[in-house]
């Protein structure tokens, strides 16, 4: 199958952050970035459909600078076969414009399947995939957890609050991937060196009218310190009436 | 003076809390700009019994969208019939940040051609500028956005606008889907209900959860039992135990499962790594019950008790439910 | 461990990637297992079939033998990230690696390295290296195990080896014997011996207190028959196992920062959550300037590796030059341990934590591949000319 995967650069969410000198972003020094996780997942998705499915082509794209060319690397290192890049000046914060540039580029592939992350971990917004599957008109099927392709058709479970929907669709499709579908393989070393030799295009994106900005970034506020207020089974009428007259949650 | 549309998202006929807090959220915005109308779309099989409670919290129209078809979720024709409906006279469309209105945000905003911002704690009309807040990498940034256009769609983080009531005339007009819910591409074959049970992490005023410290998996019937004495709360879990296959995966809250923000989160025998704190930092009220003083959770809780939680547990059980008796 | 002194920058995007890889997949495979293992006594054989799929084994030799030809510094990283898991584990890839296919890839026939390198390389075939013998430790030169040639070119091999790690596990072992009861070093040639040859055994040595998870063995020969072809036909006299023990003390002289790493790390960590007296030890001016120390240290002998690496692949490294890095990086990396460990008060003595256990083992890793010792005066000599080993 033609299999198309679109993945983030995002900082490690096991980062401390703290805020620019410019207010409106996040101070950089010392983050390590690497492929999103949901994207990493995407990733492994689209290259076990194409290994049990029997020959195909599994193609990654990313929206942004040339540092998001170690993400696509990364990416061929696990086993996709070429990238595209489609270059911008920095990540762009609105979601419909990164959507739209990515829609141009797929539009013409010819792809079976195009899947993304549910989200990303620096915005949480979880739009790109699926503005892109309503630019494309496709059907599109998002935070799916179990995915089956099949004869031109998908299966997928998708994970609604504590529920799970279970859906069929035809083909082609975009699928936004959640957590727990499967565990992202490591590159191997036989893999990294392999990538270095595999396509990686670049293109300007095509993003249209940027339209939402990132105006100003702060460390949410501290909560003021708790206390310990005992030990064992002796505190609890003391946290009870706390819980009564202070809090006022009970 | 602006008007917003509002989704008032249902489950099958019934209004969803997260509903009432979009309405609020927009009557609160009109409000703040000098005035306006606040109009809530309901897409369901059918719309009445909604139309009384969406009035009474803000919605001057309830435009009520009826079809069988809407008893599961028709994301194509929901998200056709909100975009067509909002191309008129609407400086918003406000839109819960829940698992299907993320599935209909951005299909809407394509719609539009118009920009969209996601899972907003705050949002008001700034000049030309419609500006957000949203609690971004997991919550330890918070980032403020501005969206330019006449139109802007604005997806709301559940539970941070709490319902409140502001009556307003809550007329109702009935119109037809501009797509077939039935010719749906994504077909929806069934629902498998999560093993949490009625309350959804999400909505659930009060989470009582449990980590490692329970030690197995049978012990976290102290959390079920926690949970039950308080009668509104749900059960949450740790990524630790859902991995190891002590609770399902639906529960686990943290950076990469549930984000939630209850009024109130009981940790039990959690240490409180960071990739769980970004999960429900937010909460109103933290306890924490853990057997180690050391344990970062302590730095987070607003109470903290250290001991044994299979002494301590059972102990707050028996008294959350005679001070519940007593009310 | 963060990037203190900017060293990161000095590597390639695929050095980055690979190291990386390396450090995920220990941090998930190995780290959760390896304190059980240690306690144990076991080599945590489970990990084996991943190693070979990540393309860890003889990761420096060429693609041509199914390996991934990756560069010095690379194959360093490698082992900095392994044995940031344990010492034991960075020894498997080390034998494996550079002292069971490094030589046949160096000594081999064209033939031998296609039979051999791809099993190798995938994990099929568990190799190690027999050099040590009992009575012959940092004098290899001494060695009596003899390999006498046959009228048919077979041999017959006698003799025994001791300290052999993998020895239990491997199929075949890397043999140095005098050859044709010449006692001089000039007679020592390599043979490739499969474990299942009659006459051959492998027997684990028992109570040990270091390096547990680990397979540490005797061999013994006994009138072992080996085809002709079981010779390594370019290997003679003592410098080529040394060529192969310069490959693998170059790897460690990288392994060890990555146990250095991880007691820092853990004993950081530490030193900042763990309050006494009001306050976090890590306020303290006496454990500040431990951490101080410490990361003086690492970052040291990190660049020490880095340099010695870039001059690997340019082909312009010595003898020499390993063992300056070796006892070097060793030397810290022991004294690290033990400082972490004190660090940590009364839970350093857990296997919990990690920092008496790569104590434990970094003593073996001072013994071995030439002790501390050996190393000053392979310095000594090249800085006076004198020899001070007899």
């Amino acid at each position: 199958m033609k299999i198309a995967v679109c993945v983030k650069r995002t900082p490690d969410s096991e980062s401390r952050f703290k805020i620019g000198s410019g207010g409106a972003a996040i101070d950089e020094t010392g983050i390590k970035f690497d492929m999103d996780d949901f994207a990493s997942y995407a990733v492994e998705v689209g290259l076990q459909i194409n290994e049990k499915q029997g020959p195909g082509e599994t193609v990654v794209l990313a929206v942004g600078p040339d540092a998001v060319q170690e993400t696509l690397r990364k990416a061929m290192s696990m086993g996709a076969d070429r990238a595209v890049q489609l270059r911008t000046d920095s990540t762009p914060f609105d979601g419909m414009a990164v959507a739209r540039a990515l829609a141009a580029e797929l539009k013409a592939g010819g792809f079976d399947l195009i899947l993304f992350g549910k989200h990303a971990f620096d915005t949480g917004a979880g739009i790109v995939g699926t503005a892109v599957a309503a630019i494309l008109d496709l059907p599109c099927v998002t935070a799916a957890s179990q995915l089956e392709i099949a004869g031109g058709k998908g299966s997928a479970r998708r994970e609604l609050e504590g529920a799970g929907e279970l859906v069929e669709f035809p083909l082609p499709a975009v699928v936004t991937i959640d957590e727990g579908i499967a565990r992202p393989r490591y590159p191997s070393l036989k893999g990294i060196m392999a990538a270095k030799k595999k396509p990686l295009e670049t293109k300007p994106a095509q993003l249209g009218a940027v339209r939402v900005q990132a105006k100003a970034m702060a460390l949410p506020p501290e909560r003021p310190a708790g206390r310990i207020i005992g030990q064992g089974a002796a505190a609890v009428p003391e946290l009870v009436k706390l819980l009564q007259n202070e809090a006022k949650v009970l | 003076m602006p008007n917003v549309l509002v989704f008032a998202e249902t489950r099958g006929a019934e209004l969803r809390k997260v509903a009432l807090e979009a309405v609020t959220a927009g009557r609160a915005f009109v409000d703040a700009a000098g005035g306006g109308e606040v109009h809530a779309l309901v897409a369901a099989p059918s719309g009445g019994a909604a139309a009384a409670a969406l009035g009474k919290h803000g919605a001057d129209l309830v435009l009520a969208c009826e079809h069988a078809g809407f008893a599961r979720f028709a994301r194509e024709a929901t998200a056709a019939t909100l975009a067509a409906r909002a191309t008129s006279g609407y400086r918003a469309v406000f839109i819960p940040f829940s698992a299907n209105g993320r599935d209909l945000a951005p299909r809407v905003a394509a719609k539009l051609d118009a920009p969209l911002v996601s899972d907003v704690t705050s949002v008001a009309q700034s000049g030309d500028a419609i500006v957000a807040k949203h609690p971004g990498f997991a919550n330890k940034v918070i980032i403020e956005y501005a969206a330019a256009g006449p139109l802007v769609v604005v997806s709301l983080r559940p539970s941070a606008f709490t319902p409140a009531e502001s009556p307003k005339a809550g007329r109702v007009e009935s119109f037809a889907p501009v797509a077939d819910p039935g010719a749906e591409r994504i077909v929806v074959k069934g629902v498998q209900e999560g093993a949490t049970g009625k309350i959804d992490l999400g909505e659930a005023p009060v989470i009582v959860s449990g980590g490692r410290g329970l030690k197995s998996a049978e012990n976290f019937k102290l959390v079920e039992d926690l949970a039950a004495a308080f009668g509104n709360a749900a059960v949450g879990a740790t990524r630790a135990v859902t991995d190891d296959g002590w609770r399902p995966h639906a529960d686990q809250i943290g950076q990469t499962g549930r984000q939630v923000s209850p009024q109130l989160y009981v940790a039990v025998g959690i240490s409180g790594a960071i990739q769980h704190l970004a999960g429900m930092r937010t909460a109103r009220t933290i306890v924490a019950i853990n057997k180690d003083p050391e344990a970062p959770i302590f730095k987070v809780a607003d109470y903290g008790i250290v001991g044994d939680a299979f002494e301590i547990v059972p102990a707050l059980t028996a008294a959350v439910r005679d001070a519940r008796k007593r009310h | 461990m963060q990037d203190f002194f900017g060293i990161d920058a000095q590597l390639s995007e695929e050095e980055r990637a690979v190291r990386d890889s390396i450090r995920r997949f220990v941090d998930e495979r190995v780290l959760p297992i390896i304190g059980d293992h240690y306690v144990q006594g076991k080599f945590p054989k489970e990990i084996i079939p991943e190693m070979a799929e990540l393309g860890v084994f003889g990761a420096n030799l060429p693609e041509e033998y199914g390996c991934a030809g990756l560069n010095n510094v690379a194959y360093g990283l490698i082992m900095q990230e392994l044995e940031r898991g344990d010492s034991g584990v960075r020894s498997f890839a080390s034998v494996q690696g550079a002292l069971a296919m490094y030589p046949i890839f160096a000594f081999g026939s064209e033939g031998q390295k296609r039979h051999w390198l791809p099993k190798m390389a995938t994990g099929e075939i568990i190799g190690c290296f027999g050099l040590t013998e009992p009575d012959f430790g940092s004098n290899p030169g001494g060695m009596i195990t003899m390999a006498k040639e046959q009228k048919d070119g077979s041999w017959i091999l006698n003799g025994s080896k001791m300290w052999i790690t993998n020895g239990s596990t491997a199929q075949i072992a890397i043999v140095w014997a005098k050859t044709n009861g010449d006692p001089e070093e000039k007679s020592i040639r390599g043979f490739v011996v499969p474990s299942a040859t009659k006459g051959f055994t492998a027997r684990d040595q028992k109570g040990k207190l270091s390096l547990r998870a680990s397979d540490t063995s005797e061999l013994v020969f006994s009138d072992v028959h080996l085809p002709p072809d079981a010779l390594l036909p370019e290997s003679g006299g003592l410098k080529s196992p040394l060529m192969c023990l310069t490959q693998a003390r170059y790897g460690i002289s990288w392994g060890v920062i990555g146990a250095a790493m991880a007691c820092f790390e853990e004993a950081l960590s530490y030193a900042k959550n763990r309050v006494m007296f009001g306050r976090p030890i890590g306020g303290f001016q006496i454990q500040q300037d431990r951490l101080a120390d410490m990361l003086t240290e690492i970052v040291k002998a990190q660049l020490v590796s880095l340099h010695l690496g870039r001059m690997k692949d340019e082909g312009t490294y010595t003898p020499q030059q390993v063992s300056l890095a070796k006892r070097n990086n060793v030397n810290m990396a022991t004294d690290i341990a033990r400082e972490c460990r004190r660090l940590l008060g009364a839970v350093g003595i857990l296997a919990e934590y990690g920092a008496m256990r790569h104590m434990a083992n970094l003593e073996s890793v001072y013994t071995y591949e030439g002790t501390h010792d050996v190393h000053s005066l392979v310095l000594g000599q090249a800085l006076t000319g004198l020899n001070a080993f007899k």
